[in-house]
């Protein structure tokens, strides 16, 4: 379904993004993509709906080769590919019901099947009452899921959140999990990338650690999940000091929460 | 009609912007209407004169009808003339009556015994008219000779004027419109940046992202040119009593309602063109 191969991405400033990542995933897995700001988990979703080229190897995105994809087949690719933005990128100055109905209008689905399909999301997602409200008015996880609800509008076999839980609090982190893998069981492959440790330790689902670029480990569903391996991460990540003020951010929404 | 809609809110999110373009766009149609009229009106008028018999004589009260006749046939031998017309005294009365029929004080002043009789006279090539009117300057039964030519070649010679006036400025005012209208729609497509990349994101074209700009240009262009039309055909039909004793009998005006149709349709199509045109620029330089 999504295989990478031996991909490597150097910016500009010389600085290698991703150096020489292997990975395969599978129809219908749900994959956590782990790692500190900057390790390469948003350069991953970055190369996948082909916003960029990699340096070097190849990337299979379903029966698309993304490296030599004809340009005018990268629309086609991106509507197949659903994407959260950690940014959201939702219009600001459009309601919720447009917001979701972007990616339809862009496909050209006609406006009453699109108002019906649009109207189902809204239900899936818990929005309803908020149909016709403003991104600005409504809570962080509620534009979260503004976000998640337009990226599945157009029924897509891949999901890629990048940091779905960033801003969240514990509870909305995990009804937005909840909501990802409600997904996933009816069929759609999902890659959710975070940093939030919490948020994996207790999923028992696939797990990869990048760091500075490269896989460092990976853990296998539920049966072979060690707490080994990810303290060896929060060594990786005790190494950074602006990632000790994200984890301590975390943690007092924590308390607060509490 | 997505793209019509999503143009229109473009176009009443920025008024001033939006007014520029449709401003410039009027004077630019305003411009090319009035001298389509100009250039029309004149043709007209110099075709008028044309075929009017170029060389007019009048007749001394005294001359004889046998020795207009023996004129007459001095000059038909010639083989020069076209066609060659006696206008009696009567005759001449009957057109200036024709002709001063709104003024009653200019019809009661004039009787018949006033007025001359003529030849009108047209020659079968325009160079004969020298030779034709010599002629009849030197017949001692001809009082004045009228020689049109002159009339035709300053109208000629003013038209081409006009006309070369009007296509230079009309060239200039779709360039400054061209680049007025691309400069607009560049900074439109600047604002909405990061709006393109995420509809680039999820999946658009790159048409489905320029189609709004390319009718945003031509919305513009359209309506400039129906304004400019309106603008221009009500002075137009408003002018045309003046206008119309102004021209004595010269068949200019009143202007026909399916020319002036006409004229939209072409400005219309033009309008369309200088949007596209406009819209395109800006979509190539500022949407890669």
């Amino acid at each position: 379904m999504i295989k990478l191969d031996k991909v490597s991405k150097k910016f500009g400033t010389g600085t290698f993004a991703l150096s020489d990542i292997s990975l395969n995933v599978d129809k219908g897995e749900f994959v956590f993509l782990v790692g500190s700001t900057g390790a390469g988990k948003t350069t991953i979703f970055r190369l996948l709906i082909r916003e960029f080229l990699p340096t070097e190897g190849n990337i299979f995105v379903n029966e698309w080769d993304v490296v030599n994809l004809p340009k005018n087949k990268i629309p086609t690719l991106r509507k197949n590919v659903g994407v959260i933005f950690q940014d959201l990128k939702l219009f600001l100055d459009r309601t919720i019901f447009e917001n979701i109905m972007l990616p339809l209008e862009v496909a050209g689905a006609g406006s009453e099947e699109a108002t019906k399909i649009v109207d189902a999301i809204l239900a899936q997602v818990g929005l309803v009452e908020h149909r016709d409200k403003f991104p600005i008015q409504l809570s962080g996880g509620e534009v979260q899921r503004v976000a998640i609800a337009r990226a599945l509008v157009l029924s897509p076999q891949i999901l890629l959140a990048d940091e779905p839980t960033g801003n969240l609090d514990m509870a909305t982190s995990w009804e937005i999990i909840k909501l990802l893998s409600d997904i996933n069981k009816k069929g759609t492959t999902v890659i959710m990338a975070t940093h939030n440790q919490d948020v994996i330790k207790s999923s028992g689902k696939r797990v990869i650690h990048i760091e500075k670029g490269k896989i460092i480990s990976e853990e296998k569903g539920k049966k072979n999940s060690s707490s080994h391996k990810t303290s060896h991460v929060a060594e990786v990540v005790d190494e950074k000091p602006e990632e000790k003020m994200e984890e301590k951010e975390d943690n007092s929404k924590e308390d607060k929460k509490q | 009609m997505s793209f019509t809609k999503t143009a229109w809110k473009n176009i009443r999110r920025s008024p001033y912007q939006a007014m520029a373009a449709i401003l410039i766009m009027t004077l630019t149609f305003l411009t090319i209407s009035f001298f389509t009229f100009l250039l029309v009106g004149s043709s007209k008028i110099i075709n008028y004169f044309e075929s009017k018999p170029q060389v007019t004589a009048f007749f001394k009260n005294e001359a004889k009808q046998t020795d207009i006749n023996s004129l007459e046939n001095q000059l038909k031998q010639t083989n020069k003339i076209a066609s060659i017309r006696f206008v009696s005294k009567d005759e001449a009365l009957k057109i200036y009556r024709e002709q001063n029929k709104n003024d009653p004080l200019l019809l009661d002043l004039v009787t018949a015994e006033v007025l001359p009789s003529s030849f009108e006279i047209s020659t079968v090539e325009i160079e004969d008219m020298a030779a034709i009117s010599d002629m009849l300057n030197k017949s001692e039964v001809v009082s004045d000779v009228i020689y049109q030519k002159d009339v035709v070649a300053t109208l000629a010679a003013w038209t081409s004027a006009i006309r070369k006036m009007g296509i230079a400025l009309i060239i200039l005012l779709s360039l400054v419109s061209i680049f007025i209208m691309a400069t607009i729609i560049g900074i439109k497509i600047s604002q909405k940046k990061e709006d393109i990349e995420i509809m680039r994101l999820i999946g658009a074209t790159n048409w489905y992202i320029r189609w709004p700009f390319l009718t945003e240009g031509v919305i513009y262009g359209v309506i400039g040119a129906v304004i400019g039309w309106i603008v221009a055909a009500g002075v137009l039909l408003y002018s045309t009593p003046f206008l119309e004793s102004f021209l004595k009998g010269i068949p200019v005006l009143p202007a026909s309602y399916l020319d002036l149709l006409i004229l939209l349709g072409l400005e219309l199509l033009f309008a369309i063109f200088l949007g596209a045109i406009s819209s395109f620029l800006a979509v190539f330089r500022y949407s890669k």
